[in-house]
């Protein structure tokens, strides 16, 4: 957070691509029954970069955000999150969650829980940490996210932007090294939805690594090192927000943009 | 704004002509209280009003001859055996004499007269034991404790005499339960769990071998009968059924075909025999199939065929509640990292299990009432003891009074179940209210 933004309003990466990637796709396939969803995606994610996803419905997004912490398996190629290779291996997968933060379109706060409940549920479960401390830093977090006053609150009682900011803060209080985002802010009103970006700007400033399915241009432009481009299931273009809004070299990409662009 | 009925206005204490638009009113007089609910509700019409007084003269002359029957003209207590003042107004008055004379029979069976005491006691166990499981606050681990504990009580209660053969009858189950003890006492020692375990195991282990300095008298369980029958069988039934029920309907849900198949078997199986024929089965066929020597108690085989049964229709119903549960919440919790049992201990159970209180509580109430078909395997329930009660000459044709003795109590059981569940539901479902 004590990194300040450069003028012209975008954050600067903290990416280090000479080290090893935080998250790696080689090859990866996958089939829900015959349909092909993801066809040979490879990419590298490195500590520290903030990667937006983007691409029209369908096209595997949330399919492949959700290979990485594996609540969808692949069935060919490698991912390696962290170092770790994803196979059956349970301890691996453990290893992994506890790394990795994951926020949903629809929130999937737990409803019977308290909204400080929520977040200190996998600490203290999980991570085994005292529940004094595990309340420490989920109101640290709630802090951060700007709603502290709500701590005792159920969810149903909150506002979507709320509960979206509450579903950040829980996945944060793991600790994670990586955030995952899918579609954070399409379950949301309009006048919610900045509230939420700029929580998971402020996220940006601090160096996490973070992939974000969306389709907030501006979000992109913003805060990401490299907007990927999926469609049908394949990483069609990779590259700089500028290169891919100013520069599309692929024809789906420039049909893609002209139909969100008309959507906005 | 200006209302034109001022008199349902609020009197301010400030200057009302600068906010008159803030003033709060109270609703309309006609819309609340028990006049105008009626009003709305009874009289709204003339067909209405005609149907209301034609409902209330029915019900006012069925309360008034019910009354008649069972208050002014019934007949409390007769000397000795001799109910001819009870013949006499038959038909036209109560005969609660018959309950003031076989309610010890009805209540406690052919247990021995005068150690009746100790199934009353039994009773007073159960109550207590309902009471404090129904308060959340208790809502412990140590709650199995009380369990396990009510449980070796009401064994040596019932049995008295030197229970621990009876509680255990094989000399390998007794010492499995010194195993059991040895284990407990480990755990503490390796700090896995507290004292209060072992300590426990081993008040129950002593108290079961205390039977004959107790002074208590042995009492085999076929004296046992009337309402502690009823409320061992549907207690300990559903006790045991739900835990069962439970790993059923996940075992159901399971991505491991061997666990899936045989869930669905047992589910599918139990649900299609009437639980009479498994009673049966229970009763006639399952020694058959034990090594020789090995004797199973006619009540135990009677409870195990009941919790069963329970456990098959529990079981999908705590599965509709699973189902209802959107895939976030399971995702949700896999992607904070929590195991397969936190996630159902912590996320899962206490969700689907608050959506279905109200169906379980439905079985509940069935599986109580169901109890009283263990009659056809001789077991003396409290129906069987009802229903015993007047096969004496004397008493012969006083049923009625006798049913709606017992179904009362029944009554009270089911109607004390249904209101706390009602209560739950509300507190537990809280954070539904906005
Ligand atoms: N559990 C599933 N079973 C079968 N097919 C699925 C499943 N989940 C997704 N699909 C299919 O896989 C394809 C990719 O879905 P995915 O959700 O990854 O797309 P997406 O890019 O996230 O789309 P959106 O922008 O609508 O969220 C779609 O055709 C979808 O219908
Ligand atoms: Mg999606």
């Amino acid at each position: 957070m004590s990194e300040t933004a450069p003028a012209d309003g975008t954050v600067a990466s903290a990416a280090r691509t000479d080290a090893p990637p935080a998250i790696l796709l080689d090859r990866v396939n996958k089939w829900f029954g015959t349909l092909h969803v993801l066809r040979d995606v490879s990419l590298a994610v490195a500590p520290g970069e903030r990667v937006v996803v983007c691409g029209p419905s369908g096209s595997g997004k949330s399919t492949m955000i959700r290979c990485i912490n594996r609540l969808e398996k692949h069935q060919e190629g490698r991912i390696v999150v962290d170092g770790i290779e994803l196979t059956d291996d349970l301890r691996a997968l453990d290893a992994i969650r506890r790394e990795v933060g994951m926020v949903f379109q629809s929130f999937n706060l737990f409803p019977h829980l308290t909204v400080l409940e929520n977040c200190t549920l996998a600490p203290i479960w999980v991570r085994r940490m005292p529940r004094k401390e595990a309340e420490e830093l989920a109101m640290e977090l709630l802090t951060r996210v700007r709603i502290p006053e709500q701590a005792h609150k159920y969810p149903g009682q909150l506002s979507g932007g709320q509960q979206q900011r509450v579903a950040i803060a829980r996945a944060l209080c793991m600790r994670p090294k990586i955030m995952l985002f899918d579609e954070p802010t399409s379950a949301l009103d309009p006048e919610m939805i900045k509230e939420v970006l700029d929580v998971m700007v402020e996220l940006a400033e601090t160096g996490m690594t973070m992939m974000v399915v969306t389709h907030e241009m501006g979000f992109a432009r913003q805060v990401a090192d490299r907007v990927v481009f999926m469609d049908r299931g394949e990483i069609v273009e990779v590259g700089t927000p500028a290169e891919i809004f100013n520069d599309p070299k692929t024809d789906r990409l420039k049909l893609f943009l002209s139909q969100i662009l008309r959507g906005h | 704004m200006a209302p034109a009925d001022t008199t349902t206005r609020v009197p301010l204490d400030g200057p009302v002509a600068g906010v008159p638009e803030a003033v709060a009113r109270r609703p309309p007089v006609a819309a609340v209280g028990p006049i105008a609910w009626a009003r709305a509700n009874l009289f709204s019409s003339w067909i209405s009003t005609a149907v209301t007084l034609l409902l209330a003269y029915l019900i006012a002359r069925a309360a008034i001859a019910f009354a008649e029957w069972a208050v002014v003209n019934a007949i409390w207590q007769v000397p000795g055996n001799q109910t001819q003042a009870c013949r006499e107004v038959k038909g036209i008055g109560a005969c609660w004499a018959v309950v003031t004379e076989k309610h010890r029979f009805i209540l406690f069976g052919t247990y021995p007269y005068e150690e009746h005491w100790r199934p009353a006691l039994v009773i007073l166990i159960f109550v207590a034991l309902y009471a404090v499981s129904a308060m959340r606050r208790f809502w412990r681990q140590e709650l199995v404790l009380v369990w396990a504990g009510a449980l070796t009580l009401i064994g040596i209660l019932m049995w008295g005499g030197d229970s621990a053969p009876r509680l255990l009858p094989q000399p390998w189950e007794q010492l499995l339960a010194l195993a059991l003890l040895a284990g407990a006492g480990f755990a503490h020692v390796r700090g896995w769990i507290n004292v209060a375990w072992p300590a426990a195991a081993l008040v129950f282990a002593l108290l079961a071998w205390a039977g004959p300095v107790l002074g208590l008298s042995y009492v085999p369980q076929e004296r046992w009968g009337g309402l502690p029958i009823t409320l061992i069988l549907a207690t300990f039934g559903l006790a045991f059924a739900f835990p069962l029920a439970i790993l059923v309907a996940l075992g159901r849900r399971s991505g491991l075909p061997a666990i899936k198949t045989l869930c669905v078997l047992y589910v599918e199986l139990i649900r299609g025999v009437p639980l009479i024929s498994l009673l049966f089965m229970a009763s006639v066929m399952f020694p058959l199939f034990l090594p020789e020597g090995m004797n199973i108690d006619k009540l135990l085989r009677a409870q195990i065929a009941i919790i069963l049964f329970a456990g098959a229709y529990l079981a999908e119903v705590v599965r509709g509640g699973l189902q209802a549960l959107p895939r976030g919440q399971y995702e949700a919790a896999d992607a904070l990292g929590l195991t397969y049992w936190q996630k159902t201990g912590l996320i899962i159970l206490p969700q689907a299990l608050r959506l279905v209180i109200p169906p379980l509580v439905n079985t509940f109430i069935g599986f109580f009432k169901d109890t009283s078909l263990v009659l056809i395997i001789g077991i003396f329930d409290l129906l069987t003891a009802g229903k015993t009660a007047i096969v004496e000459p004397a008493w012969q044709g006083f049923g009625v009074e006798v049913y709606i003795f017992v179904g009362v109590i029944y009554f009270l059981f089911c109607f004390a179940m249904s209101k706390y569940s009602q209560n739950l539901e509300a507190e537990l479902n809280r954070h539904r209210r906005r």
